[in-house]
């Protein structure tokens, strides 16, 4: 549904992008991660037509973005991180406007407009000027103005960029309602975790070029696949538990004392976490806490980029589970 | 069909555009409280100095305010667009499948309506403080037509500086630079029989006196007089040399 091959873009000598290919599948989730200034922004504009590409093939729904912008432009929605919402208008008067401009009659536009307030929760500010949202009714509302035509494919750059928990959430379940309704959805995000919870598929990109791409649970595997992990009540004991999951894995355990766990790589789970909890229980090892873990998403990015994913201030604060 | 659209798109932003003068009517300033100011100090304290051979300085003043109002509500399009370009709403409407020269002409169709308003407060304040025109309804009706067609001409040269500068603030400047010397070294304010050789050659051929002295002569004798068709011509050139031009900017500018 989304093709691009070998897009390149430059700004003077900002090298925005270096032959970045990626492709979406009908109704699925990309997510396209990767920290400031690897190049998201500019392939989302370059797949929306707000941006020509030096040279490469971009493609959204079988249309090339190049050759064809207006008939692109008729199949997408955007919204981006800066809600691009007419602040002198009303909630109201902004997806009236985006109707008529998609050539939706007075009627309809109308119509549509009052309907996609309804579900995006606006319908008390929907007659105030927008100048006075908060945050998350911007983003709320940028949103909807991407569907007022119905589009089968959305892009949505940096979504949930500088909204608080609440807001991340309500649209976290908002882009999952729509992907699930059959919309075929680009995000790009500097939050691994919003990859990891919304997204069907991860492309990792970093300098203007993909480096990584698969689903959260393949990138993971890429860094050393998942550890059992154990943490004993008393550190006396953590040696014997060493030796204990040494056995049990057949691979060299590692130890931490000072957080009182160790821990061994397994390759499959097939009664591993009972065998464990049995033996420890037989040798007499009182336990704290027993599981596996798979790497996060930012020690993936750390180990495909050499660098911690965006700041330090931009980490995610949602835990969801 | 795509002229249908063209055209549907542009009335679109022109009620948004008049839904924003509707919430900031600070917008109006340039066609409704500056003219009156104008008009009022003119008429008072050059109106006692100036003598004028045939009618009053008053007749002869209030083509002048005219062109000078709608040279500069013309010009001022472009702050406006500037404005939107510096915020994000551009590329909103560049994400849809609308007319895209239909932002530029949606402003320029607003600028006309302002226009008219500008003509028809300084009308009213003319004729409070003493302009008595005697050219008719018809002369009247050309006089504004003359009028509204230079200024729909310079409303693209201001579209084209819009999207040019990089603020709306340097535009400003801009247009007060270029707007004040041609207003002043014309016909509009005194007659230029009195001003230097090289001086006056210059007023004499230049768009601003040929425009005013046409609004002039219609007004106060119903005749556009001889300088009718070098207007016309002048709006005409204009408008078809910068209608490209601030297109070809305007996509340059959204473009990357």
């Amino acid at each position: 549904m989304i093709v691009t091959e070998g897009l390149h873009k430059s700004f003077g000598t900002t090298h925005a992008l270096q032959g970045l290919d990626i492709d979406v599948a009908e109704g699925t989730i990309l997510a396209l991660l990767g920290p400031n200034g690897a190049g998201k922004t500019t392939a989302v504009r370059i797949l929306t037509t707000l941006v020509r590409p030096d040279s490469g093939r971009a493609e959204v729904a079988g249309i090339d973005v190049v050759h064809h912008p207006v008939e692109v432009r008729r199949k997408i929605g955007v919204a981006g991180q800066n809600a691009t919402l007419d602040e002198v208008l009303t909630g109201r008067e902004n997806l009236e406007m985006i109707g008529r401009l998609f050539r939706l009659p007075a009627r309809e536009a109308r119509a549509r407009a009052a309907a996609l307030l309804e579900r995006f929760d606006l319908v008390e500010a929907a007659d105030r000027i927008t100048k006075h949202y908060s945050g998350g009714m911007r983003r709320r509302l940028d949103l909807a103005g991407a569907l007022v035509a119905h589009p089968p494919v959305l892009f949505l750059d940096e979504p949930t960029t500088g909204l608080d928990p609440r807001g991340r959430l309500s649209m976290w379940d908002l882009i999952a309602e729509l992907a699930k309704g059959g919309t075929t959805v680009l995000m790009t995000t500097q939050y691994l975790e919003e990859a990891d919870q919304l997204a069907d598929d991860i492309a990792v990109i970093d300098h203007g070029r993909l480096i990584a791409r698969g689903t959260a649970l393949e990138l993971k595997r890429r860094t050393g696949g998942e550890r059992l992990e154990v943490v004993v009540t008393n550190v006396a004991d953590l040696q014997r538990a060493a030796t204990t999951l040494t056995g049990l894995a057949n691979e060299e355990a590692l130890v931490d004392a000072g957080a009182r766990h160790v821990s061994v790589p397994v390759s499959s789970h097939g009664g591993m976490l009972t065998r464990a909890v049995r033996e420890l229980d037989a040798a007499g090892i009182d336990v704290d806490d027993v599981g596996f873990r798979r790497p996060t998403l930012d020690e993936v990015f750390l180990s495909l980029t050499g660098k911690p994913a965006g700041d330090e201030a931009s980490a995610p604060k949602v835990v969801v589970s | 069909m795509s002229l249908r659209w063209w055209l549907a798109d542009s009335l679109e932003m022109v009620k948004r555009n008049l839904r924003h003068i509707r919430r900031t009517p600070e917008l109006l300033l340039d066609v409704t409280v500056q003219p009156i100011m104008f008009v009022v100090l003119f008429r008072f304290v050059f109106g006692g100095a100036i003598p004028i051979e045939g009618t009053t300085y008053v007749n002869y003043l209030m083509a002048g305010i005219f062109v000078q109002t709608i040279a500069f509500a013309g010009m001022y399009t472009g702050v406006l667009l500037a404005n939107d370009l510096k915020n994000g709403m551009i590329d909103r409407f560049r994400s849809l499948p609308m007319n895209q020269s239909s932002v530029l002409t949606g402003r320029t169709m607003t600028d006309l309506l302002r226009a008219m308003l500008a003509v028809t407060t300084m009308t009213i304040i003319g004729l409070l403080v003493g302009f008595r025109p005697q050219g008719g309804i018809g002369g009247a009706a050309m006089a504004i037509g003359v009028m509204l067609a230079f200024g729909f001409a310079l409303s693209w040269v201001g579209v084209a500086m819009g999207a040019f500068v990089r603020t709306p603030e340097a535009l400003q400047g801009l247009i007060f630079m270029t707007v004040f010397p041609l207003t002043f070294a014309s016909s509009a304010f005194v007659p230029t029989t009195t001003m230097p050789d090289w001086l006056r050659v210059f007023a004499e051929h230049q768009p601003v006196t040929l425009v005013t002295n046409t609004v002039r002569s219609f007004t106060l004798n119903g005749t556009g007089g001889p300088d009718a068709i070098p207007a016309l011509l002048w709006s005409a050139a204009t408008l078809v040399v910068f209608f490209p031009i601030a297109l070809w900017l305007y996509r340059r500018r959204t473009t990357g």
